[in-house]
C-alpha cells in the first residue's frame, strides 16, 4: 500500500491508501475526493482528472507524456505542476505523495 | 440536397448499442440505415478506448474494444445496414402516415417508420473554455466556429487553442482581421508543423503576435469584447480584442435531440423498461443515452435494451403480423436471414 494525500479546492484533505498499480484518478475516484470528475475513465481523453502535483514531488513523479500533454492544453488553469491523474500510476516510490485539485475542471 | 433515404428504422447512432440493434431488429426483418456525427462506426469503444480490453461481455472473458465493434460489424453483416457518416442528425418532423422525417446537419433526409436514437453521451461538440462570464460574449463576440469570414473583417481578434482549428483559423484570418492574436498554453503545438511554422513566419513580419498563455478573464459590456487578460510565464498582459475563438476540443453533448420534445432527465433519455420507448411513440432510446430506474451505463444493458426494442419496433413497422418468439440455434427461418441455413 502507497499512502497518497488529495488536498481537496476547499482545502479539505483526503489521506487515502492505494495500492501499487492503480491510478490517482481511481484512488479519488473510490475515496469520493471532490473536484475529479474523470468523465473518459481514464482514456487520457478528456482533462477532467486533473490535479497540481505537490512541488516537492514533481521530480518523482516525473512529466507527461506527450498525449497527456496534449490533453492538458484543455484542461483549466493549467501550471507546469499540472498533471491528469489518471496518467499518474501509484508506486512505491510515491509513498507520501500529496496533490491538490483544481478549482473546476474545463 | 441528395435524394431522400427510406429505411424502416434509422439508428441514430453507430456505437456499439446502435450496431447490435440492426442484428436484432435485422432478424425481424427490418432495414436499418445508421447515422453517426463520426467518420466511423464504433462510438465510445473505438473513439477512447480501442486498445483497452473489455472484461464484461459475456462468454468474452477479456476483449478488445475494437475487436468487439469488428465482431458486431461482422455479426451484423447479413442484415446489409446502410450508413451516412459525418453527419449529425438535427431536425425531425412525423409526416401524416406516421412516419418520421430527419433531416441531418448536411440537408440529407431520412425517413422511416421507426426511429431509434442510441446516441451515447451525445454528439461531440465544441467545449466553452472555463472562462469566468463567456456566456454573455456568446454569439455576439465569442465564437466556437467560423461560418463566415467576413464577420472577422476588420476586427481584433483573439485565437486561443493549439490544435489544427486554431492554426489553421489563425492563417485563414490573419489578412483580413485589423489585429490576430494566437494564445495557446505553451510553444509546442498540436497543429500541423507546416501550419506552425507558416504561423512563426507571420509573426517574425509582426503581422500577427502569439503569447504563450491562458486566458483568464474578459472584459466587454453588452456582448461587446473589449479585452482578454492572458496570464503567462512572465505575468499577465491585456491583449485588445473585439472577437474571439476559444478552440477547445469536443466535449459530448446530447445536442439537438434536446430540442425533441422528450421528456428528459439530466440530458438523457428517458424510457419505459419494457419497449425502452420514450415519452413519443415510435421514438425508441436505447444504451448510454437512455435513463430508466436503475439504469448501467453498460455495454450488456445496452444489449439487452435493443432485444427489447426491437419486438416493440417490428409491431410499428409491420402491425397486425405476429411476433414470434424464435431462437437462432434452432430456427431455420431465423438462420436463413443470417445466411446460415
Ligand atoms: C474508458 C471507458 C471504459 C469503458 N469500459 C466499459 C466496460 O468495461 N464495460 C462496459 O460494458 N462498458 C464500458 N464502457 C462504457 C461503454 O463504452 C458504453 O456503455 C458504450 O459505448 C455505450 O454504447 P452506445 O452505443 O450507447 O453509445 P456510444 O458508444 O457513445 O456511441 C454513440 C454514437 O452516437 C453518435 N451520435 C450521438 N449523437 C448523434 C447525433 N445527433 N447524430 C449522429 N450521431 C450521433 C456518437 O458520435 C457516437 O458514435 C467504458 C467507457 C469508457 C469511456
Ligand atoms: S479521466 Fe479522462 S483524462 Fe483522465
Amino acid at each position: 500500500m502507497t499512502k497518497l494525500t488529495y488536498i481537496a479546492f476547499d482545502g479539505t484533505r483526503f489521506d487515502v491508501d492505494a495500492s501499487d498499480g492503480s491510478t490517482v484518478m481511481e484512488n479519488a475516484i473510490r475515496n469520493d475526493v471532490p473536484g475529479i470528475d474523470a468523465e473518459c475513465g481514464g482514456a487520457c481523453a478528456c482533462a477532467t482528472c486533473h490535479v497540481y502535483v505537490d512541488e516537492a514531488w514533481t521530480d518523482v513523479v516525473g512529466e507527461p507524456e506527450a498525449m497527456e500533454e496534449d490533453m492538458l492544453d484543455f484542461a483549466y488553469d493549467v501550471r507546469p505542476n499540472s498533471r491528469l491523474s489518471c496518467q499518474i500510476k501509484v508506486r512505491p516510490e510515491l509513498d507520501g505523495l500529496t496533490v491538490s485539485v483544481p478549482e473546476r475542471q474545463g | 440536397m441528395s435524394d431522400v433515404i427510406e429505411t424502416d428504422v434509422v439508428i441514430i447512432g453507430a456505437g456499439p448499442v446502435g450496431l447490435f440493434a440492426v442484428f436484432e431488429l435485422g432478424l425481424f426483418d427490418m432495414k436499418c440505415h445508421l447515422v453517426d456525427i463520426l467518420d466511423r462506426p464504433g462510438g465510445q469503444c473505438t473513439e477512447l478506448y480501442p486498445e483497452k480490453p473489455i472484461y464484461d461481455i459475456p462468454a468474452w472473458p477479456s476483449i478488445l474494444a475494437q475487436d468487439l465493434v469488428d465482431k458486431l460489424l461482422e455479426q451484423i453483416e447479413p442484415f446489409k445496414p446502410t450508413y451516412s457518416f459525418n453527419r449529425m442528425i438535427a431536425g425531425i418532423e412525423q409526416l401524416e402516415d406516421g412516419r418520421f422525417r430527419l433531416s441531418t446537419d448536411d440537408q440529407e433526409v431520412i425517413e422511416a417508420k421507426v426511429v431509434v436514437i442510441a446516441a451515447g453521451g451525445g454528439s461531440f461538440q465544441p467545449k466553452r473554455p472555463p472562462i469566468p462570464g463567456i456566456e454573455a460574449f456568446e454569439n455576439e463576440s465569442v465564437f466556437y466556429s467560423v461560418r463566415r469570414m467576413e464577420a472577422f473583417r476588420g476586427e481584433d481578434v483573439l485565437i486561443v487553442g493549439g490544435g489544427d482549428s486554431a492554426l489553421d483559423w489563425t492563417l485563414n484570418l490573419q489578412p483580413l482581421a485589423r489585429s490576430l492574436t494566437l494564445v495557446h498554453r505553451r510553444p509546442e503545438f498540436r497543429a500541423a508543423p507546416d501550419s506552425v511554422n507558416k504561423m512563426y513566419a507571420l509573426q517574425e513580419m509582426k503581422k500577427l503576435d502569439f503569447e504563450v498563455g491562458q486566458v483568464t478573464a474578459l472584459k466587454g459590456d453588452g456582448g461587446k469584447l473589449q479585452s482578454a487578460t492572458v496570464k503567462g510565464p512572465n505575468g499577465e498582459v491585456e491583449v485588445p480584442c473585439t472577437r474571439l475563438l476559444p478552440f477547445f476540443g469536443l466535449t459530448m453533448k446530447l445536442g439537438p435531440i434536446s430540442d425533441w420534445g422528450l421528456e428528459l432527465k439530466d440530458n438523457l433519455v428517458v424510457v419505459d423498461t419494457e419497449k425502452f420507448e420514450t415519452t413519443r411513440p415510435g421514438i425508441f432510446a436505447i444504451g448510454d443515452i437512455n435513463w430508466y430506474p436503475g439504469k448501467l451505463k453498460l455495454i450488456l444493458s445496452g444489449f439487452h435494451e435493443a432485444a427489447l426494442m426491437a419486438q416493440a419496433a417490428k409491431r410499428i413497422v409491420s402491425p397486425g403480423e405476429r411476433v414470434v418468439f424464435q431462437y437462432t440455434t434452432s430456427s431455420t427461418n431465423l438462420q436463413k436471414k443470417l445466411g446460415v441455413a
